[in-house]
């Protein structure tokens, strides 16, 4: 699919929408335990009262390579899961193709941050990447040939019968992406899929993620606190200012085509723009000082 | 060459027999001051339990005693799997069961051995519910752990996939708390082995609980040995046969054991 680029923004019709969305903490913890992105800022907070999340508006249309940047615990994996479904909001809400989302479902696939927590080491890499259609009772020859489409597109042919146990971390992770789109969701959901890798297999899925959203046109919505990640990935990147009451600071586009140079000098100003970005939005309330060191550079 | 002798002292260390061989010398030597009544040493005991072997006395003792262990474990384990699985899945459940479980798993199966008797008669059954008794405790108290233990990453990729409740129960659920039911069968069978020679010695005319139990009678402390001796083989084999079944049907699912 080609029509991702810049130029047909206009057209596309909106995928998801966050409309005036405010998440209390008290909430958030249960749901923050839950996702294992515990933050302690959050769980120790004196106004168990305040908003982790505040005014938050988006709106994503179809086809959308969208990335949320932040710190380290500002908020942006609690968004996520509540545009997952794991996680109500306190108040206002979230729109898939105008339908209001209140639980999870497989129109919005999940990659979550730890393969080894995400999968099911019992099952081999075709019973895993196959597990979601064979709930949703797809006959199993039909499930055999979309789980094998599935896994052909993140490189994993040929590895259909070996068990989880038997793989690297980078192609753990290429299961859950192949278990995921297997769904045929209508959003990709990502959080900070690629932290715990390594930086080579870190590019090479980076680089398979693009071709992927390339072939299959899907939303995709990306978590990072890796700026170099988000350049190097989005189309659009979403700024997080710091919690309490984090909100989207700064949305900007990302006018560079695919694949990117990261030392081209044009792309090179851009990420020093975003860094300065994410600086201003992370000081923006003045009321903490947030550990920059979250923020990898 | 120094290398392979290197490794190879280090093999019999690992092995235990090291151990052994200088336990069997140190009772050897405290027999030499005891008589045989008192303490029988190795040899004697090895006469003993030639003597008992072929008049066929000690097959049959171990053949009801494992018969009983067997019967009595399995029923344990197919009451308290599903057991610890609904109580660890469902609150109300758990709610309802767990003061009762937590009050009677400190009541050790021979404390019932009277009331059994009188319930179930002074046959075969009574000593197959005290061992179904016995098992269940272990079992229902590790599979709780386990459904407690399981990663909720996983129920929540499951959700995200389209599963429904009852299909996560069964596709994740149980899968991920084999280790901990694994765990709780091995621990039930150490507690079942422990309470049906409580029970032989006090309930029975067979088994190894009773041939320990009796032989005082006779004078034959070398039986008594046989019979502790052939008791913590049964143990040693049992486990070792089910953890190695365990290594090797349900590795994938983490039941990792050394």
């Amino acid at each position: 699919m080609a029509k991702q680029n810049e130029a047909k923004g206009k057209s596309r019709p909106t995928k998801v929408r966050v409309e005036n969305l405010n998440k209390q903490y008290e909430e958030a913890k249960k749901g923050l335990l839950f996702s294992k992105n515990i933050n302690p800022s959050a769980i120790f907070a004196d106004d168990t009262n305040g908003y982790v999340l505040k005014d938050i508006n988006l709106e994503i249309k179809e086809g959308d390579f969208y990335i949320f940047l932040g710190a380290s615990g500002c908020g942006k994996s609690t968004l996520l899961n509540i545009i997952a479904g794991f996680l109500g909001a306190t108040e206002g809400r979230v729109l898939l193709d105008g339908e209001e989302i209140k639980k999870p479902g497989p129109e919005r696939g999940v990659v979550f941050q730890s393969a080894d927590s995400a999968i099911f080491p019992w099952l081999t890499v075709e019973k895993n990447v196959a597990y979601g259609l064979k709930v949703q009772h797809m006959d199993k020859k039909t499930r055999k040939r979309v789980a094998a489409d599935a896994i052909a597109l993140v490189g994993l042919a040929g590895h259909e019968k070996k068990f989880p146990s038997e793989l690297s971390g980078g192609m753990k992770q290429r299961v859950q992406i192949a278990r995921s789109i297997a769904s045929n969701p209508e959003v990709l959901i990502m959080d900070e899929p690629f932290g715990a890798l390594d930086a080579q297999t870190r590019r090479t899925l980076q680089d398979e993620l693009i071709n992927i959203w390339k072939k299959t046109g899907k939303t995709i919505l990306f978590v990072t606190h890796d700026l170099q990640e988000a350049v190097y990935l989005g189309q659009k990147i979403c700024i997080f200012s710091a919690a309490p009451n984090a909100g989207i600071a700064y949305k900007v586009d990302v006018p560079f085509a695919y694949p990117r140079d990261m030392d081209e000098p044009e792309i090179a100003d851009f990420t020093k723009e975003i860094h300065e970005k994410l600086d201003t939005a992370i000081n923006a309330h003045g009321k903490e000082p947030v550990d920059k060191s979250a923020v990898s550079i | 060459m120094k290398e392979t002798l290197i490794n190879l002292f280090k093999l019999i260390a690992k092995s235990g027999i090291v151990t052994w061989i200088f336990l069997l010398l140190i009772w050897q030597i405290a027999s030499l001051f005891n008589t045989p009544d008192f303490l029988p040493g190795p040899l004697n005991t090895w006469n003993g339990f030639l003597e008992i072997v072929q008049t066929g006395a000690l097959w049959e003792d171990i053949a009801i005693s494992l018969q009983r262990i067997a019967i009595g474990w399995v029923r344990g384990i197919l009451i308290a799997v599903p057991l610890g699985l609904l109580i660890g899945q469902f609150k109300t459940i758990r709610w309802l069961l767990e003061p009762f479980i937590n009050f009677f798993r400190f009541v050790p199966a021979i404390g019932f051995l009277t009331l059994f008797l009188m319930w179930f008669g002074v046959g075969e059954e009574s000593k197959l519910v005290l061992i179904t008794y016995a098992t269940i405790f272990p079992v229902v108290i590790n599979t709780v752990a386990g459904v407690a233990s399981v990663d909720p990453v996983k129920y929540q990729a499951a959700e995200s996939l389209g599963a429904s409740r009852l299909q996560t129960f069964f596709t994740v659920t149980i899968p991920a708390t084999v280790p901990g039911i694994f765990t709780g069968i091995r621990l039930g069978l150490s507690s079942a082995i422990i309470s049906i020679v409580s029970a032989e010695m006090l309930a029975a005319n067979s088994g190894l609980g009773y041939l320990i139990y009796t032989s005082r009678l006779y004078y034959r402390t070398d039986w008594i040995f046989t019979g502790i001796i052939v008791l913590g083989l049964i143990g040693f084999l049992a486990d070792k046969v089910l953890r190695m079944l365990g290594n090797h049907m349900f590795r994938h699912y983490g039941v990792v054991n050394q």
